[in-house]
């Protein structure tokens, strides 16, 4: 059995076999073009769906439990972007795509290896990290796209709550928006944002090209996949919030 | 040419290969059988360089496949043509952009005469009307032809076939065979089938050779296969009572 030191080891070799030989330009781009709309323009509709409804709920949460008259009205706009902007949009998004994308991922490679396409690749000569692994990278650099969006809904999904429920006014949810705005927190943001994102290709890739058995054996690796992505993502947010944020 | 010498594989200290030496010949459908288990794909695997034997030498038209560099075994694999046992075709592409695919990635040809290439190469394994269809539009004998198709559109010096017929009605798969074999001599391609379709072995099997756990136990040709007195050999290749009355048939009329 192999030990999580034996797995991160395969991983680190996998990557850097994905910048080895590389493809054929025009077929890379190609791949890279239907990586892109498979990966991020097909996750769009249910990124912006989720923002929306989530941004409302945050907005109304924090509404009715902070329903004191010393309280400005204001604080829901503020405590709305600060959420979103922080770890909403950016992780819990990217735990979602862990199950959407990564799955995805793992599923479409995972199927490739079990009907024996990957070894139709090698046999030919292809360097099969570089042609399957190395496009979802670059579509993934794409990611943060997704999540500006998820923020810009999630936030607009927090006004139209507290406007149409009567729990602040147009002004002071405007107000509170714009209350403390420190630029610094986007950076952060869309630093962790790219580092998800790159796991979320390779991660859910690795799970995919190593697997073992058949249609079941697709099934149980993009569960694996979707578990150790959502771990990875996590403990990355751990760390990265200790370096940029203390 | 592909000589084999003193080839052995293990597999978590399992031995699946075990010292098998022979050598397969150009122009000729050589076959490889056995029973499942005996080490039949691992060695074919090896033949292809998806596994590194632990002992012994392979070696292409005298070259060793342990001395060659990336470039070369790169070069190698570009003049080796394969048909896998579930034809793996990739999904995304149509039958004609599957028989492109590897003249577009490895050579600098322009579009219109890949596709003339391409197209040459489904209408030489007799495939009509499927150039647009997807893998999953098609039956499995018309995957098996464009798999062919994707094979010897390089003009490869290699063909490997892993268990060609398999899920096929016994027609169909007569008529692979056949394919397999008209584009072996047309070509001069070193074709190496592996198969336990006893219908394969008397009809192309221009050398056998017949492996029984992880060891070469016998080869020979399909005439000779006839009379063998080698107990393994007739015990998997006569195991139905139809191949043995093939067998008492072929051996009155040669008497």
């Amino acid at each position: 059995m192999l030990t999580l030191l034996e797995h991160i080891g395969r991983y680190f070799l996998m990557l850097q076999k994905t910048f080895g030989k590389f493809t054929k330009g025009k077929i890379l781009q190609k791949l890279i073009f239907q990586e892109v709309d498979d990966l991020i323009l097909r996750s769009l509709g249910i990124v912006s769906f989720i923002s929306f409804f989530v941004g409302g709920v945050v907005a109304i949460q924090t509404a009715i439990n902070t329903d004191n008259p010393l309280i400005p009205q204001y604080l829901v706009g503020f405590a709305t972007r600060q959420s979103i902007i922080l770890e909403f949009a950016p992780t819990f998004i990217s735990v979602i795509m862990a199950g959407k994308v990564g799955s995805f991922i793992t599923s479409s490679i995972g199927t490739m290896r079990v009907t024996e396409q990957i070894d139709a690749l090698e046999v030919m000569g292809v360097n099969t990290y570089n042609y399957l692994i190395f496009p979802k990278i670059i579509a993934m650099t794409l990611y943060p796209f997704i999540i500006m969006i998820s923020m810009t809904l999630g936030v607009f999904g927090g006004y139209i709550a507290c406007i149409t429920g009567g729990f602040a006014s147009h002004a002071a949810f405007i107000e509170g928006l714009q209350l403390d705005f420190i630029p610094y927190h986007l950076t952060y943001a869309f630093i962790k944002t790219f580092l998800f994102a790159m796991l979320l290709a390779t991660i859910p890739s690795y799970h995919g090209y190593f697997m073992k058995g058949g249609a079941l054996g697709v099934g149980k690796a993009s569960t694996t996949s979707f578990v150790w992505t959502s771990v990875a993502i996590i403990v990355m947010n751990s760390v990265v919030t200790n370096i940029l944020l203390t | 040419m592909i000589e084999i010498n003193q080839l052995s594989k293990s597999f978590e200290e399992v031995k699946i290969l075990d010292k098998i030496s022979t050598q397969f010949e150009k122009g000729k459908t050589n076959l490889i059988i056995g029973q499942s288990g005996s080490g039949k794909t691992v060695f074919l695997k090896c033949l292809l360089g998806l596994f590194t034997p632990e002992e012994g030498e392979i070696s292409f038209n005298g070259q060793p496949l342990s001395e060659m560099n990336d470039n070369a075994r790169s070069s190698l694999r570009q003049d080796m043509g394969m048909v896998f046992q579930g034809s793996a075709l990739f999904d995304s592409m149509t039958v004609e952009e599957n028989v492109m695919f590897p003249m577009q990635m490895f050579t600098n040809v322009a579009t219109d005469e890949i596709r003339d290439r391409a197209n040459f190469a489904i209408k030489r394994v007799n495939l009509i009307n499927a150039n647009n269809k997807l893998p999953s539009e098609i039956s499995g004998g018309m995957k098996k032809r464009v798999a062919i198709a994707r094979a010897i559109v390089m003009n490869p010096n290699y063909l490997f076939c892993d268990e060609p017929n398999s899920g096929l009605d016994p027609k169909t798969a007569i008529l692979i065979d056949n394919l397999i074999q008209e584009i072996t001599k047309e070509y001069e391609i070193t074709t190496v089938i592996n198969t336990h379709d006893m219908n394969s072995v008397m009809e192309i099997g221009e050398k056998i050779v017949f492996l029984e756990h992880g060891k070469k136990e016998w080869e020979g040709t399909n005439k000779e296969i006839f009379k063998t007195d080698n107990q393994a050999v007739s015990n998997f290749v006569y195991s139905s009572e139809l191949f043995k009355k093939v067998r008492k048939v072929y051996l009155d009329e040669n008497s």
